[in-house]
């Protein structure tokens, strides 16, 4: 699989892609793999906190749930509605169409320290 | 892969939905050899079986089967269980994995009958062939009739060339058999079964489809609906207990259980709001605890999510508005009639 070198990834399996002061926040191919087939995806509004480390939300599975912690610290400003409707499309893209919600971000530099590309692909074992 | 009862075991092969699908639509397997298997023999061979299984044994014709429950004195479950009748004085136990231990135990504790129990797991591999197709795809392999054998009766034929005990049952609501093999045979069946379906796109199937199915037919799970704490009449399995068959362990709290009435019972729901109330989440009426749930997911062949509780007894009927504590959320539900989905009756199909 490839993951893109344009963003930043945790080891709980998010990534983010910063562009000016903004974060995209998504998660990974390897976590939707791990899920299976994604039925629910549980999102904060458009103004929530989103805090690094911290769980914001959580996607379901057929199977079960699993938290999303936010790698980033900042205002939640967009959430992708898709995703209400059309929870499946987690499976299909996670790292385009798919992505979860946009932070504005409270400490730009705080996504420096997270994983490249390269070390959560060693990370995950691919 | 998991480890489900000391077995290596596959949750998905091609996706819990996929594999749902196909056994629904069409022909699934399933490698179900974790199953535990005890055999009765002997002159009082029934008369054991009657004595600590709830159903009535007696009752059974050779070929037939039932399901049944394995009480404590107490009434609640040591275990759910299947019983064969190979002939007057052999029955055949399918038990579940993790409980075959204590099961073999509890049956020889309570054996004052002229009858042997036998241990019987490691003479026994498994496969479940279920779906509408099942019929089809098996009668190519098998030398036997297999329209013939009804629903929950069972024969003794071959698969493939092997030595099979065929049973028109299984886990899932759908049409299908339980073959069971001695062990060396069963990668060979497990092959041949999956090549003679090819046409009918089987799919192998795993834990993950085998409970998203059982709980669609209303199934009980043991360590979800049912265990030691819960008897047959709270988990609604009341037409398993045969009080009128005589003394068997666990009838005397059963019949207590009938004098007082039941405290809490089991009950379906629909959820309402968004969110999916799973096993062990808390259930509220009125906004105050209530009950839990056993299990609960999407139900993928009614695009709903679903689930079964515990309720306070006369609360636990359909039409009644409930939340679920779905982890910080508080979300809407109701009581809903079960089974979930019930397979459409076969009308002229045949293989």
């Amino acid at each position: 699989m490839n993951y893109p070198e344009d963003r930043k990834y945790t080891k709980e399996h998010e990534w983010v892609r910063v562009e000016g002061g903004q974060g995209t926040v998504g998660i990974t191919f390897h976590a939707q793999e791990e899920l299976g087939d994604i039925v629910f995806v549980n999102l904060p509004k458009p103004g929530a906190k989103a805090e690094k480390g911290l769980s914001f939300g959580s996607v379901e599975s057929v199977k079960a749930v699993s938290d999303i912690y936010s790698p980033v610290s900042g205002e939640v400003t967009e959430v992708n509605g898709l995703l209400a409707t059309n929870p499946e499309k987690l499976n299909e893209d996670p790292h385009g169409a798919a992505w979860l919600v946009k932070v504005k971000l409270s400490a730009p530099t705080e996504a420096d320290d997270l994983l490249t590309a390269a070390d959560y692909q060693k990370y995950i074992g691919e | 892969m998991v480890d489900f009862g000391g077995w290596e075991m596959p949750v998905q092969y091609s996706g819990i939905l996929d594999e749902h699908r196909a056994v629904r639509t069409g022909v699934g397997l399933f490698d179900v050899s974790h199953m535990g298997e005890i055999e009765v023999r002997g002159e009082e061979a029934a008369a054991l079986v009657d004595f600590v299984a709830t159903n009535h044994a007696a009752k059974l014709q050779p070929g037939q089967a039932h399901y049944s429950g394995l009480l404590y004195e107490t009434g609640g479950f040591v275990d759910d269980i299947l019983v064969h009748k190979i002939g007057d004085h052999h029955f055949f136990l399918c038990v579940n994995a993790s409980n075959q231990d204590k099961d073999y135990e509890h049956i020889r504790t309570h054996n004052r009958f002229r009858a042997d129990v036998e241990f019987a797991s490691g003479n026994y591999a498994q496969l479940a062939i279920q779906g509408p197709a099942a019929l089809g795809v098996l009668q190519k392999l098998a030398g036997v009739d297999l329209a013939s054998i009804r629903y929950y009766w069972f024969t003794e034929g071959e698969v493939a060339g092997i030595r099979a005990r065929i049973a028109r049952t299984g886990y899932t609501g759908e049409d299908g058999f339980e073959v069971y093999v001695a062990p060396g045979h069963a990668p060979r069946l497990w092959a041949e079964i999956l090549a003679a379906g090819k046409d009918a796109g089987i799919k192998p199937c795993g834990l993950g489809a085998r409970n998203t199915l059982r709980l669609e037919a209303k199934m009980a799970l043991y360590g979800h609906e049912i265990d030691a704490s819960i008897n047959p009449f709270e988990a609604d399995l009341g037409w398993i207990v045969k009080m009128e068959k005589g003394d068997f362990v666990g009838r005397s709290a059963l019949e207590k259980a009938l004098q007082t009435g039941i405290s809490r019972k089991l009950i379906g729901f629909e959820m309402q709001g968004r969110g999916i109330g799973r096993d062990g989440y808390e259930v509220l009426l009125d906004g105050k605890a209530a009950g839990w749930v056993t299990s609960g997911g999407p139900a993928p062949t009614l695009g709903k999510n679903v689930g079964l509780c515990y309720l306070p007894a006369e609360r636990a009927k359909p039409g009644v508005a409930m939340q679920i504590a779905c982890r910080d959320t508080a979300v809407d539900a109701v009581t809903v009639p079960t089974p979930f989905y019930k397979r459409p009756k076969a009308g002229g199909t045949k293989a």
